[in-house]
């Protein structure tokens, strides 16, 4: 077993595959998340960054965590680059998320302004991880816009519905050369488990673990759930067998010469 | 039903002002027709308000029954004739069951996140007879209007107590309070708060847009009754009169780009079962049309007024104003419902936990008068509240408050791109 399983992003590398979402904020998530989940890179929305003078959520971030700021509230590319630029005078560093929606509904991922989004930003410098719905198409225009991961949704975000596009993630693990995150809709660690046997390189959650009863708990059953099905990749999953039992003779067996 | 006697006369009004109000409020003739545009009303082609109110026509609550009510509770999502049967009476014991349910779509979409806002209302000259409103312009209130450094002085104190989203109100006079008066409160606004709303009254897209560029990036209009018929007896004079055009708001204001917009209707005006599925109707029509948008639902029932403190919500009593909240939260999982200082605390500290995303805190509805409500200092002469509020805490109590209830407070969530 490798002992120095590690991913790199925008050149860093990073041990943990837990990534903390920013959806439902909270300090005590954020510790949380770091203690029991061993987070290293934790999610920050742009436009929450400023709360209450004496509880600055950049305050509570361990310094050896890496931030990744998102653009959530941006409707266009436009507004993306413009929410990225801001996140990078408050110092928040050249990681950046990609979120574009233009529905508040779902809060479903625009794939085509985010592939406009991902180019001009990269061209900028940034380390940029595109949310995106899982489309093959898009994928590898976010690849060629200079994208340093692919971030596609399981499911509706705060939905915890679990792999609900998991065929089509498969897919983008398959054919796609940069780390595959996988982010919003899993509900429970199992769900989180699964993805990384499939090959993600990465789970990022909130909602399942915000909501939870016991916090803490919570995250370290992500933690431990990320890194069981992480093991199992590398492992090599065994034989899974679709239908029935396989017959011990073979179907073959009558062939002669 | 029984209903709010809302008709007060003031000494003070000269005996010519006197017969015009009566005669408005005893003859229909002398009235304008409500459903008119006024002259400089812009009017868009919109299906919605077609579609709002003849479901609110249609709807027949009393026809539900409790199989209706469970199957509704059942269903994953939500349709209209679901949400129906959770508003009508048959749902009333099932009210643990969908505050249970409307938790879960709370935690799910907003997590256990309460956002704060203030009020600050900087004028209450008003030009319009709507006769439930403490404003109203034959009521004998002490009027004001700040001035800038007036306005100024009370955002400072304002953004001092930490608050980062403000709710800018004038009463509706587009004389006394221009919309270059507005646009330069959402100016300087912008350099203490992160997210301004405004509750003005409605104005042209190409005014919402001018407002837009000044700050500004969400609207609410309350429509206070949708049944027309009801309305007509409530605004008797002045451009709120015009029901269309107030209808017509919040479409104009995302027109004019925007971010968001709120709704309500005023509980205890009317039938507020039929008020409230035309509400949430209005939300769920405009998001069809404009998706990309954020929207919010309020829940005002009638209070007392200066003058009149006989004024109360009627037939919607907690119990009801909760039902219809789970209701929305059930029907909308994904908007925005505050829930103000019209509430008292044990309701606005329950509701936070099953259906409202946004409370208000530090609320004053009187004008010019924050400095005194935060520090006890005295100052000049303030301008008389809109109405009565039911919850005084100030925004650490609020903060404080909420915090203990294991929820989280949020100030900010929102940028201006």
């Amino acid at each position: 077993m490798n002992t120095q399983d590690t991913f790199v992003l925008g050149g860093k590398e990073f041990h943990s595959r837990f990534i903390l979402g920013s959806g439902k904020y909270s300090m005590d998530l954020i510790k949380a998340a770091v203690e029991y989940a061993k987070a290293e890179i934790i999610t920050l929305a742009v436009r929450r960054t400023n709360t209450k003078k004496e509880e600055n959520i950049l305050d509570y971030i361990p310094k050896n965590v890496t931030l990744l700021p998102n653009t959530s509230g941006a409707r266009d590319a436009k507004e993306a680059v413009r929410i990225a630029r801001m996140s990078r005078e408050l110092g928040c560093g050249d990681f950046v998320k990609v979120e574009i929606m233009r529905d508040s509904k779902y809060l479903l991922p625009d794939n085509s302004e985010t592939i406009k989004a991902t180019e001009m930003l990269a061209k900028e410098g940034f380390v940029v991880l595109p949310y995106m719905y899982p489309d093959l198409y898009a994928a590898r225009d976010l690849v060629n816009a200079g994208a340093a991961a692919v971030m596609p949704l399981a499911s509706p975000i705060g939905s915890n519905k679990g792999l609900a596009t998991k065929e089509f993630i498969q897919i983008l693990v398959d054919e796609i050369d940069l780390p595959i995150i996988v982010d919003a809709g899993i509900g429970r660690p199992s769900q989180a488990c699964e993805a990384m046997e499939m090959g993600a390189a990465a789970i990022m959650a909130n909602t399942a673990i915000a909501t939870a009863g016991d916090i803490p708990t919570m995250a370290k059953a992500f933690g431990n759930a990320i890194e069981a099905g992480r093991q199992a990749y590398l492992a090599g999953l065994g034989r899974v067998l679709e239908r029935g039992a396989s017959a011990s003779d073979p179907l073959t067996g009558f062939l002669r010469d | 039903m029984s209903e709010n006697q809302f008709f007060v006369d003031s000494d003070k009004l000269s005996e010519k002002a006197l017969e015009k109000k009566h005669r408005l409020e005893n003859d229909p003739s002398v009235r304008s027709n409500f459903m008119e545009y006024q002259d400089g009303m812009e009017q868009i082609s919109s299906d919605v308000m077609e579609k709002v109110l003849s479901q609110m026509d249609a709807y027949d609550y009393s026809s539900y029954i409790e199989a209706d009510v469970k199957r509704a509770l059942m269903h994953e999502t939500c349709s209209v004739e679901d949400f129906k049967a959770l508003l009508s009476p048959a749902a009333a014991p099932y009210l643990e069951q969908m505050a249970q349910r409307a938790k879960i779509e709370t935690s799910k979409h907003f997590g256990n996140t309460v956002y704060f806002f203030t009020p600050l209302y900087i004028a209450n000259y008003c030009e319009n007879y709507c006769i439930y409103c403490g404003f109203n312009c034959y009521n004998d209130i002490v009027r004001k209007q700040l001035t800038e450094e007036e306005i100024e002085h009370e955002m400072q104190v304002i953004a001092d107590s930490g608050i980062e989203e403000i709710l800018i109100l004038t009463g509706e006079s587009k004389a006394m309070s221009s919309v270059e008066y507005i646009g330069n409160a959402c100016k300087m606004a912008k350099k203490y708060f992160k997210n301004i709303g405004l509750e003005i009254y409605p104005v042209n897209s190409d005014d919402y847009a001018y407002l837009h560029a000044c700050g500004a990036d969400y609207i609410t209009v309350f429509q206070e009754t949708y049944y027309a018929p009801k309305y007509e007896t409530l605004h008797l004079m002045g451009h709120k009169r015009v029901f269309p055009y107030r209808f017509e708001a919040q479409e104009r204001a995302l027109m004019g780009g925007m971010r968001g917009v709120g709704f309500s209707a005023l509980l205890g005006l009317a039938d507020f079962r039929k008020d409230a599925l035309a509400t949430a109707l209005h939300a769920y029509y405009l998001q069809r049309k404009y998706p990309h948008a954020e929207f919010s639902l309020s829940c005002p029932r009638l209070r007392p007024i200066v003058n009149n403190e006989k004024i109360n919500p009627l037939d919607v009593h907690e119990k009801e104003l909760c039902q219809i909240l789970c209701a929305y939260r059930i029907f909308l999982p994904f908007i925005g419902i505050t829930v103000s200082s019209r509430e008292q605390k044990h309701f606005r500290d329950g509701i936070v936990k099953i259906a409202a995303t946004k409370v208000s805190a530090g609320v004053s509805t009187g004008i010019g008068d924050h400095e005194e409500k935060y520090t006890g200092q005295q100052q000049n002469e303030a301008g008389d509240e809109q109405f009565e509020i039911a919850d005084n805490r100030s925004f650490d109590q609020m903060y404080g408050d909420i915090s203990a209830e294991g929820l989280q407070p949020v100030l900010n969530d929102y940028i201006y791109v």
